[in-house]
């Protein structure tokens, strides 16, 4: 594929109280941005499970964005936090995957950074165009034995990705 | 059986079609996703025509599930929940997808922009066959309401509240109620005296049946959600017995101990260590400050309690927390000035004759410690000129971005008081005069046949340093005179610096505590900018006033208002819905492991040691999720957003890339 007409598919992951709001607030205001990250609303960033982003990376998303309220700013108090501290290690855990940790990007936005989050998309769809499709679905032989082993490091993983209060 | 999904693809006029084909969306959804029994586009699907179609498709094609594609959810979701209700449907098997904030109004390309709205209705319509019908529960509202904050605002809110007939907690953290209105001597644009306007509504607080006045007093923590909180309050210790006192002020007469008054006379004045703020303080209760009182530093003295009439003096008198049961809660806490220092070149606290604008109030103030003669700081001298300078602060990169709104009414505000007071000559330097609210247009009219004179320009410096003659002994103002297009130095004798209006510094703390944010620049965020002002999205949590946002009073009193409307619409109704998206733990399934247990912010997970499992208490949970994504053993679902419908939702987002199912990771 040439990489200039390679259009990315991106899953992001928003909040419902601040980062879907920016979204919304981008539209009300008009901020164009790229069309390549289609939204998914979850209560708040803390309700994402790595295994999402493994989930939508293995389905054939090139990338995924996790969005959610300021550090402090989470309607839940500090969950954003504990999806901070998942984050961090499920960059280790692609790593490991030989997954470019570049394709996950965790931003945050208020309800009031429209301009924001419209810029963190647009520079996530850039840096995802210049990293490539990821392809990783196409790796997978029909008998599933790599997908197998996908999971087994999931599972492994598993623990070390609970965070604790 | 299978599910039958009715899809519904809004063109909102030409907002969604001129950028999305939404005919085609229909067309596709209706011919290409699983288990859709009708697809349909419409122009206004919000309209009770549009409303109506669904109810008939529910009624008569028999869907068992909804999905809408339009605006977002935050906007229509209770309309088309409403529309489901109505024909027999439970609201919570409808989905709405946003394909207009998110997607038609954000995008330039019409492929694009259809292709993304394709994703989301696929995603949307895999999601909904896995949402389960829900009952919200409802919950009484205490009709007690907490009022944070008894500034003009707050004031506003109290008195609209208190006699509709419902109780009202006052807590300020200040020995009295009033706000920075009570510094103020005139208030534009009318000039009308600040304190003959607000004394009454400060006494008729203090002394309504309704309400409870804790002044001197914080909150420290509020628990709880919509209809009721607990909130504690911690009383800081007067050292006077409220009940006692009869507010005579012999032991601040009598007091000895003379410190300046850094908070009400703006450092300009000075107060005893036992001290109201300002002789209509409401309460006329004194507090002793014991940082500067004799007794508490040096142990001799108790004046103040050898004179009291009725032995209200408590020494020994300890903070005290009070617990409150409200159903709402108005957050009116104010601003702060901005710091002037913190611009150098204008020489604040360096050069003697320069002022903030709440040092100018107070020397304006017939109450105030120059009983209202403008005079420069040796105390005698009346000015010959004096500058006001707009925008400290406000409307500056390094500093705040936002124009504080009020300065350019107050500087003409000043400029008339100098004038009426004084002889001397007004400049006032601006960089735009912002004079757009009822009177004021025609109040700067008013200045400019006074005579104040106008210099646009932003100054540069403000310095002592004099090159000419007629400089020596002055304050040079140096700007750039944008109209005449040249440089100026203008010597003066006075110089007023409009810092801005700021958050509290406390703001986001505040924020935490009620659970919710705050801006970028700090000030609290309303639920909509403009539909929804003074609600918060915590429900339950409203805000008036200047916290909100720099505004005038006008403004200030009016959101008071309208926060208390709220709160009384609350009250009104008697009960509130909760909605029911918690998590609920399986618990034949649960290992009893307890990661969940220290991870929800609400505390709602409680271990059951007798049967080694978890169990989550429905009525804390305010189903955040983050234990569902936690649960190693996947054994905890949240309703609303289960992972099976999350799982469905990415499947569903990613239809054109998605390879075999076979070889799909199962999350979890
Ligand atoms: C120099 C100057 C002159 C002005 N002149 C005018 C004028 O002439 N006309 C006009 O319309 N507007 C004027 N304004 C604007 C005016 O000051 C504001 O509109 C008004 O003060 C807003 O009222 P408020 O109740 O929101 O806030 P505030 O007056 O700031 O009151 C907030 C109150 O909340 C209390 N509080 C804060 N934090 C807490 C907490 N954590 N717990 C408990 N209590 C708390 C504070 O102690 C205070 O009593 C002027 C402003 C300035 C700077
Ligand atoms: S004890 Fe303290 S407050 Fe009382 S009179 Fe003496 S100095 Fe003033
Ligand atoms: S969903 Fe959030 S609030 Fe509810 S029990 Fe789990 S962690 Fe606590
Ligand atoms: S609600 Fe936005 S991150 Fe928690």
């Amino acid at each position: 594929m040439s990489q200039t007409n390679f259009e990315p598919k991106i899953v992001g992951f928003l909040c419902n109280w601040c980062s879907y709001r920016a979204a919304d607030l981008a539209g009300i205001a008009r901020i164009t941005h790229a069309p390549n990250v289609r939204i998914v609303r979850v209560m708040c960033s803390g309700r994402v499970d790595p295994t999402f982003v493994l989930k939508a990376l293995s389905l054939g998303a090139d990338g995924v964005m996790i969005a959610g309220c300021h550090p402090g700013e989470c309607h839940y108090v500090d969950q954003n936090y504990k999806a901070m501290r998942r984050y961090h290690l499920l960059k280790h855990t692609l790593h490991a995957m030989g997954v470019e940790p570049d394709r996950v990007r965790l931003v945050w936005a208020s309800a009031a950074e429209g301009q924001q989050l419209a810029e963190a998309i647009d520079g996530l769809v850039a840096d995802v165009k210049k990293l490539g499709p990821l392809g990783w679905s196409q790796n997978w032989e029909e008998n599933g034995e790599r997908l197998h082993a996908l999971e087994e490091i999931i599972n492994e993983h598993a623990e070390a990705m609970e965070v604790h209060a | 059986m299978a599910e039958k999904v009715g899809v519904y693809v809004c063109h909102c006029g030409s907002n969604i079609a001129g950028k999305v084909n939404v005919e085609e969306v229909a067309k596709w959804a209706g011919e290409n996703l699983q288990d859709v029994a009708v697809s349909r586009d419409y122009k206004f699907m919000c309209s009770s025509l549009g409303q109506k179609m669904i109810e008939d498709d529910i009624r008569g094609e028999g869907l068992t599930r909804v999905v809408v594609a339009a605006c977002s959810p935050h906007l229509h979701e209770k309309t088309f929940r409403r529309a489901c209700t109505n024909a027999g449907l439970n609201p919570y098997l409808l989905d709405m997808t946003n394909i207009r904030e998110h997607c038609s109004w954000v995008h330039r390309d019409m492929d694009s922009a259809t292709l993304k709205a394709k994703s989301l209705v696929s995603a949307a319509v895999s999601r909904v066959k896995f949402q389960e019908p829900l009952e919200p529960t409802y919950v009484d509202v205490n009709p007690a309401t907490l009022v944070i904050g008894g500034g003009i605002a707050g004031l506003q809110a109290t008195l609209e509240l208190a006699d509709a007939g419902y109780h009202v907690y006052l807590v300020e953290r200040s020995p009295s109620i009033g706000g920075h209105m009570a510094q103020f001597d005139k208030t534009f644009p009318t000039l009308d005296c600040s304190a003959c306007i607000l004394t009454p509504k400060m006494s008729e607080a203090g002394q309504h049946e309704n309400v409870t006045l804790l002044t001197y007093s914080e909150i420290e923590s509020v628990k709880g959600s919509v209809g009721n909180f607990e909130v504690k309050v911690r009383k800081k210790a007067r050292r006077v017995d409220y009940d006692a006192c009869t507010g005579c002020g012999i032991c601040i007469e009598k007091c000895p101990r003379k410190v300046v008054d850094t908070e009400f006379e703006a450092g300009l004045g000075f107060r005893k260590a036992i001290y109201t703020p300002f002789p209509q303080a409401v309460p006329r209760v004194p507090v002793i400050d014991a940082d500067s009182c004799i007794w508490f530093q040096r142990q001799k003295c108790r004046a103040c309690e050898k004179l009291c009439p009725t032995d209200a003096i408590k020494f020994d008198q300890e903070d005290e927390t009070l617990t409150l049961n409200v159903g709402n809660i108005i957050l009116a806490t104010g601003w702060k000035p901005f710091e002037c220092r913190d611009i150098p070149q204008y020489g604040y606290g360096r050069l003697a004759n320069v002022y903030t604008s709440l040092e100018f109030e107070r020397l304006c103030n017939a109450a105030g410690p120059t009983n209202g003669k403008i005079v420069l700081r040796d105390g005698k001298t009346e000015p010959q000129s004096v500058a006001i300078i707009h925008c400290v602060g406000s409307r500056d990169v390094r500093h705040n971005e936002y124009c504080s709104g009020i300065c350019c009414m107050a500087s003409l505000k000043f400029g008339h008081l100098v004038l009426e007071k004084t002889k001397a000559n007004v400049y006032s330097f601006y960089i735009d005069m912002r004079t757009n609210q009822k009177g004021y247009e025609e109040f700067y009219q008013r200045l400019l046949e006074e005579g104040m004179h106008f210099v646009r320009g932003k100054v540069s410096e403000i310095t002592d340093a004099a090159r000419m003659p007629n400089e020596q002994g002055k304050l040079i103002i140096q700007c750039e005179d944008t109209l005449m297009g040249r440089q100026r130095r203008i010597p003066v004798d006075m110089v007023v610096l409009m810092g801005a209006l700021e958050p509290q510094s406390d703001a986001k703390e505040m924020g935490l505590k009620c659970g919710i944010s705050c801006s970028m620049q700090g000030f609290f965020t309303e639920r909509h900018p403009k539909l929804d002002p003074v609600a918060t999205m915590t429900d339950g949590i409203f805000v008036a006033g200047a916290c909100q946002g720099p505004k005038d009073i006008p403004a200030s009193v009016a959101q008071g208002a309208a926060a208390a409307a709220r709160v009384q619409g609350m009250i009104t109704k008697g009960k509130v819905m909760v909605e029911p998206v918690v998590a609920k733990i399986n618990e034949e399934a649960c290992s009893g492991c307890r990661i969940c247990n220290n991870i929800c912010p609400y505390n709602a997970i409680e271990y059951d040691a007798e049967r080694g499992v978890s169990h989550i208490i429905t009525a804390l949970c305010k189903g955040c999720g983050t234990c569902v994504s936690a649960c190693p053993a996947s054994v905890i679902s949240g309703a609303h957003f289960s992972d099976q419908q999350i799982d469905a939702e990415i499947e569903g987002v990613l239809w054109d890339v998605i390879r075999p199912k076979s070889a799909v990771v199962s999350a979890n």
